[in-house]
């Protein structure tokens, strides 16, 4: 007993190496974003002088402004994530299944979408689909048409297209890890045993895609969620979403506890799909 | 009763009697397989016949599993017919061929449990509910994995996931069977245990057309009724298992099927009426079982290593002095490796004198003329 103990004692007063190493990035952290974060919540309770005042929050919640905003983030959102789960099954399945010379090439293509700035494709968008985009002009001189006929890009479903566009290589990468880790022998094994196409769509690859449709499918519903560059370029008329909502009233009205409510909401919003996407990716193995 | 995938007779149609009964041939005609310019199956001319095992070995690359996969329809040949049955299935998508495949890593559905691993295929071709769960329960319990239905593949051990591969093979009562090296994956106890088990189902659905890919020559010869050998894209030998191990036709067969000894010899005396030739190697003069060949020939005297021995008896008549080089002991067998002029011989023996030579020394070998055949010296192929 007394021989464990001594065994015991010094290990118990010696400091674990390289603990202190936690201090520097724990300290950025909280300098560089717990600290802003508590501000917000924070401003979210007190009024513009710095007096408390929780019956705003109330007010802001019941605005109609608020209420606009909230549906035109969760439709927007939900929408052009479905689009890109859409999107990129389609693309993934054709990539990793239908065997063409260059499918690598189309692929790493797409993955360049990634690297750029979101709002470049809105304005690609508006050279070809605007006003006085492409199409618009095209259609306009042959028919001798009076006034641009396609304007769906300064609508909801414009921005929806522009998210869509952007955000499905953020689905279609996870599609293509998880296709390439499908036995091939069970495709053929299904196709053998008189199953179509379809069929081994549905009951072979897509149980295996799962986990990579649900991360890539939160992933892609957080970034837009919180997408602001997208809608603030395409300018649609009447498409104020939250993080639109959250610039107007701190950056051109000055309504600090009111932008601090609605960005509490939206942060909230977004540390729960957040979750979401983590736990769906722990499960996919990421 | 919903409408079926395949052309030819349906998992619906077909009882199990009439399995038993009638399988379908499976006839290659001039099939062969090319990508791009470089052709991995030359022109394939070959007939299984119904409730045959035909048994398809040879090395890696050899395009056996080409062959195989043509036959699925996972390959489209660049030239050839394939027909199973009457149906030409040559232009026809692998899910309307009426096949059953099982692969070498199983290919089971993870997600899915052993019970509708097995309904799969019964399912994509539309057999109502009863006929499926009858269908599975029956293929389970020819496999003997009836207890193991609600279980997920992850949850079985190889062989018994190779059981159920081979059930929902079966339960689609395919036309032809297709086996591409199901048992490689397997460790050697399971895989002999393996073995025997396809031999005894064959045995019970005797109807049951069978190709079955391997490089392994022991299930080829255990289960088939009749091998072809493959290399370098072409069919270097085919026939019923027992002759091809006997009479060899060429070297490549002698040596892939069974690892034989070739000695060279020079054809003394062309077979007589009992169909026993002479050939003389060296100053031994040997008995052998011979073809068409004629006195003067060079031939090669094909012996297996078990039909070596160290002991004369009446049997053993011939005889042939070589220098022992390697003794292997292996337990249940003893190999050993002899020079003779330059000819290595290997020896596989059960039963060995008590004190073996030492290496080095002369020692005389005895072999049956029985176990002995002839085949010419240029049929390398």
């Amino acid at each position: 007993m007394s021989e464990a103990l001594a065994i015991a004692a010094p290990t118990a007063g010696k400091r674990e190496p390289g603990r202190l190493w936690i201090v520097p990035p724990a300290a950025l952290l909280a300098l560089l974003f717990f600290y802003p974060l508590a501000l917000i919540v924070r401003q979210a309770f007190l009024d513009d002088g710095g007096a408390a005042n929780a019956a705003e929050i109330i007010r802001v919640l019941h605005s109609r402004f608020f209420l606009n905003a909230l549906v035109n983030t969760v439709t927007i959102s939900v929408a052009a994530t479905a689009g890109c789960l859409i999107v990129g099954l389609v693309l993934a399945l054709i990539l990793a299944f239908v065997p063409f010379p260059g499918s690598g090439f189309i692929a790493r293509l797409i993955d360049t979408f990634i690297a750029l700035p979101t709002f470049l494709v809105t304005l690609a968008f508006t050279f070809l689909y605007g006003s006085a985009g492409m199409l618009n002009s095209g259609l306009m001189e042959v028919f001798s048409l009076p006034l641009p006929p396609v304007d769906f890009l300064y609508s909801t479903w414009g921005v929806v297209l522009a998210e869509v566009t952007v955000y499905t290589p953020f689905i279609l990468r996870p599609l293509l890890a998880a296709f390439s880790l499908v036995d091939r022998g069970q495709i053929e094994a299904a196709s053998v045993l008189g199953a179509r196409p379809f069929r081994i769509v549905r009951q072979v690859i897509l149980p295996a895609a799962v986990p990579a449709l649900i991360a890539g499918g939160s992933l892609c519903l957080l970034l837009t969620v919180n997408e602001f560059g997208i809608v603030l370029f395409i300018g649609a008329k009447g498409v104020i979403t939250l993080p639109l909502l959250i610039y107007g009233k701190a950056i051109q009205e000055s309504a600090y506890q009111v932008a601090c409510i609605i960005a509490t909401i939206n942060i909230a919003l977004s540390l729960g799909l957040f979750g979401l996407y983590r736990f769906a990716a722990g499960r996919l193995g990421a | 009763m919903s409408a079926v995938a395949f052309t030819g007779p349906s998992v619906m149609d077909i009882d199990a009697a009439k399995i038993r009964g009638a399988g379908s041939n499976v006839h290659f005609d001039k099939v062969s397989v090319a990508y791009g310019a470089h052709v991995v199956l030359h022109p394939l001319t070959l007939d299984i016949a119904p409730g045959e095992i035909l048994a398809m070995i040879g090395p890696s690359g050899s395009g056996k599993t080409t062959a195989l996969r043509a036959v699925a329809g996972f390959v489209r040949p660049a030239s050839g017919r394939i027909r199973i049955g009457a149906t030409d299935v040559t232009d026809l998508p692998p899910y309307e061929r009426g096949l059953g495949m099982v692969v070498q890593n199983y290919a089971l559905f993870p997600h899915m449990r052993v019970e509708d691993n097995v309904a799969f295929g019964l399912r994509a071709q539309g057999a109502d509910k009863a006929l499926i769960g009858e269908r599975v329960k029956d293929a389970l319990a020819t496999v003997g994995m009836a207890t193991f239905a609600r279980r997920y593949p992850r949850e079985l051990s190889g062989g018994q996931q190779q059981r159920v591969a081979i059930a929902r093979a079966l339960a689609v009562r395919p036309r032809v069977l297709l086996l591409d090296e199901p048992l490689s994956a397997l460790d050697a106890q399971i895989r002999r245990n393996m073995v025997e088990e396809i031999a005894r189902l064959h045995r019970s659905l005797p109807g049951l057309t069978i190709l079955y890919v391997t490089h392994d020559q022991t299930e080829a010869l255990t289960l088939a009724d009749k091998i072809a050998i493959m290399r370098d894209g072409r069919v270097c030998s085919h026939g019923p298992t027992t002759e091809l191990y006997r009479r060899p036709p060429n070297r490549f067969t002698a040596e892939f099927l069974g690892r034989a000894n070739l000695l060279p010899v020079t054809v003394a005396e062309a077979a007589g009426p009992k169909g026993f030739a002479t050939a003389r190697h060296g100053d031994a003069l040997l008995t052998s079982a011979g073809r068409d060949e004629k006195a003067g020939d060079k031939s090669l005297l094909c012996i297996r290593p078990q039909h070596l021995s160290l002991t004369a008896d009446s049997e053993h008549t011939n005889r042939i002095v070589g220098t022992l080089r390697e003794v292997h002991w292996q337990g249940e067998l003893t190999h050993l490796v002899l020079d003779v002029d330059g000819t290595p011989l290997r020896v596989s023996a059960t039963k060995l004198p008590m004190a073996l030579p030492e290496p080095g020394t002369k020692v005389p070998l005895f072999f049956a003329p029985a176990d002995t055949s002839l085949l010419p010296e240029d049929a390398g192929v």
